[in-house]
């Protein structure tokens, strides 16, 4: 008896032992990332750094380009996927709506480097001739309404039946009932769901790489090429000059800073709201 | 708008085709039958409804009650996979004929639910302008006015008046009930439906509402689906037993309690079962 409770207890404590170190090696690569890029980015912090086109030595089309792209392509992508995730939530119970959300599930994991390349070759080559700040936003966009649609159509779902029941019941139409009532109760969740989702398709690199290519100057138009953060780092680390490829590490600390601060933020001022 | 889910020979019912209503009648269902996908929730229900009388439906759970109530509005309908046949006549007409809208209806039927719950976003004030302002309704009317008076008639004013802009959610759970009756008649319905609207508070907001509902007769029909009998013996004119999705016995509440004609009203009423 007591033996068997000590080879319990014993493995109990191994389990528990292999469990902590998993989640310590998970842990390690990021913190070594942050304090790489911390330690080594850093130092390029300056006015000068963060303003200056890419001829003086700054990168500011970088911060610029970036800041369009995401205005961009939350301008298209966030409406779409917002209404998407209605449709779903509010009119989703047929057959073409789960074949929608089995797409947009597959569409959620797709391969950015394709959703690049189908880009370009649509958007790019076809319809503008050239490289454009629309082409990434639209590429963006693509991956951005799939995780918007979801994440809307997860939050009005937590909104009881009853409510619902309750504004029919009133004779108010349904789609007044969605758009008044439905979609004001899961507000938070939508809003929270888009700006996670913006954060995480502000670090994309192949699909702006593909359509928009990069360029040294800040912003020249909606026909011709754009910097953003991510291409930026592409091309100083693929440099010839050790002193370009350091560069990188700034760059990158500035598209981490405002990534990590995009999504602290909105999570802060999310459970701000839940407990209130 | 969602396809009703009916067959081929429920058709011919559906031509809106007008009876002269019986004197004092404001509603009543003909040959009214429901199903949930394959089962049927109720079997050829025929009731009536008298103008400024409250008629309580009572019986076991599953019974239909509730179905039958969301049949009048034609909330029923919004349950994927629900079926329905029949009439339902509002002052003759009937509101499944094809032309009618189910918006109007509900327009003017008016529903209380079992569980309190009104629009979470909205303040004390909202919740009651909730439905004038997105039917279309509040135009040229004195939304202040409105309020108030619906708050009063639902009892609920003098202790509200001064927190009308605090989220309807906050107050007690009867008093988010009241608020709920408010909402509804808000709208002027001639028809209130309440669906156990005391199964989820404490005596005294019980009491509050039965009063409330007592006094709602002078000016609206009401139909009332109640568990608890002694409620539906207080508050009710005429009563309705159902059982099993069958109309077992409809009369005026005195005689149905105190000289009922089926055994099995009798067994229900005296607790025999249920």
């Amino acid at each position: 008896m007591s033996n068997n409770y000590v080879s319990r207890k014993f493995k109990n404590r191994f389990f528990f032992t292999l469990c902590l170190l998993c989640v310590i090696i998970a842990v390690i690569p990021l913190l070594s990332i942050l304090y790489e890029v911390i330690s080594k980015g850093a130092p390029f912090l300056s006015l000068q750094f963060l303003t200056n086109d890419a001829l003086h030595g700054g990168i500011g089309p970088s911060i610029q380009g970036t800041l369009i792209l995401i205005g961009l392509t939350s301008l298209i992508g966030v409406p779409v996927g917002i209404l998407s995730g209605v449709y779903l939530a509010e009119y989703g119970n047929n057959k073409y709506a789960s074949f929608v959300r089995t797409i947009n599930d597959v569409l959620t994991e797709f391969p950015s480097i394709v959703v690049g390349i189908t880009a370009y070759s649509v958007i790019v080559i076809g319809i503008i001739g050239s490289f454009s700040p629309i082409a990434g936003a639209v590429a963006l966009s693509i991956m951005l309404i799939p995780i918007v649609a979801r994440t809307t159509e997860e939050s009005l779902k937590l909104v009881p039946n009853s409510v619902r029941e309750a504004s029919l019941a009133l004779g108010i139409h349904k789609w007044k009932t969605t758009l008044r009532i439905v979609v004001p109760a899961a507000k938070s969740g939508v809003v929270t769901g888009a700006l996670l989702a913006i954060a995480r398709i502000a670090g994309e690199t192949a699909p702006i790489l593909l359509t928009m290519l990069g360029s040294n100057y800040f912003f020249q138009g909606f026909r011709s090429s754009m910097d953003a953060l991510p291409l930026r780092i592409f091309r100083d680390a693929r440099w010839d000059d050790p002193r370009v490829q350091a560069e990188a590490w700034g760059v990158a600390l500035i598209l981490i800073l405002m990534v990590l601060s995009l999504n602290i933020g909105v999570r802060l001022a999310a459970r701000g709201r839940f407990k209130r | 708008m969602r396809a009703l889910g009916m067959t081929s020979k429920d058709a011919n019912n559906r031509k809106g085709n007008t009876k002269s209503p019986s004197p004092g009648v404001k509603m009543q269902t003909i040959d009214v039958n429901a199903w949930f996908g394959a089962k049927q929730a109720l079997k050829n229900i025929n009731v009536s409804f008298k103008k400024n009388a409250v008629t309580a439906i009572i019986g076991p759970s599953g019974c239909g009650k509730s179905t039958l109530i969301r049949c009048l509005n034609r909330m029923h309908e919004l349950v994927p996979g629900s079926k329905f046949s029949g009439q339902v006549l509002l002052d003759g007409k009937n509101t499944y004929a094809a032309d009618v809208d189910p918006v109007m209806i509900r327009r003017r039927v008016g529903m209380v639910f079992q569980k309190p719950n009104p629009f979470p976003t909205m303040s004390i004030y909202d919740n009651v302008a909730a439905g004038l302002r997105l039917t279309g309704a509040s135009k040229g009317k004195d939304l202040d006015k409105v309020v108030q008076t619906s708050l009063e008639q639902a009892t609920l004013w003098d202790e509200v008046k001064d927190d009308l802009k605090k989220p309807g959610t906050s107050i007690s759970g009867g008093q988010q009930q009241r608020l709920c009756i408010a909402r509804a008649i808000a709208l002027q319905p001639e028809v209130i439906l309440m669906d156990e609207p005391c199964s989820a508070l404490d005596p005294i907001a019980t009491a509050k509402i039965e009063g409330l509902i007592v006094k709602l007769k002078e000016d609206y029909t009401v139909v009332i689906v109640t568990h608890n009998m002694q409620q539906a013996a207080r508050v009710s004119d005429f009563t309705a037993f159902m059982y099993l999705g069958e109309l077992v016995e409809f009369g005026d509440t005195e005689s149905v309690f105190e000289n009922p004609k089926k055994e099995l009203t009798e067994k229900y009423i005296t607790g025999a079962f249920g």
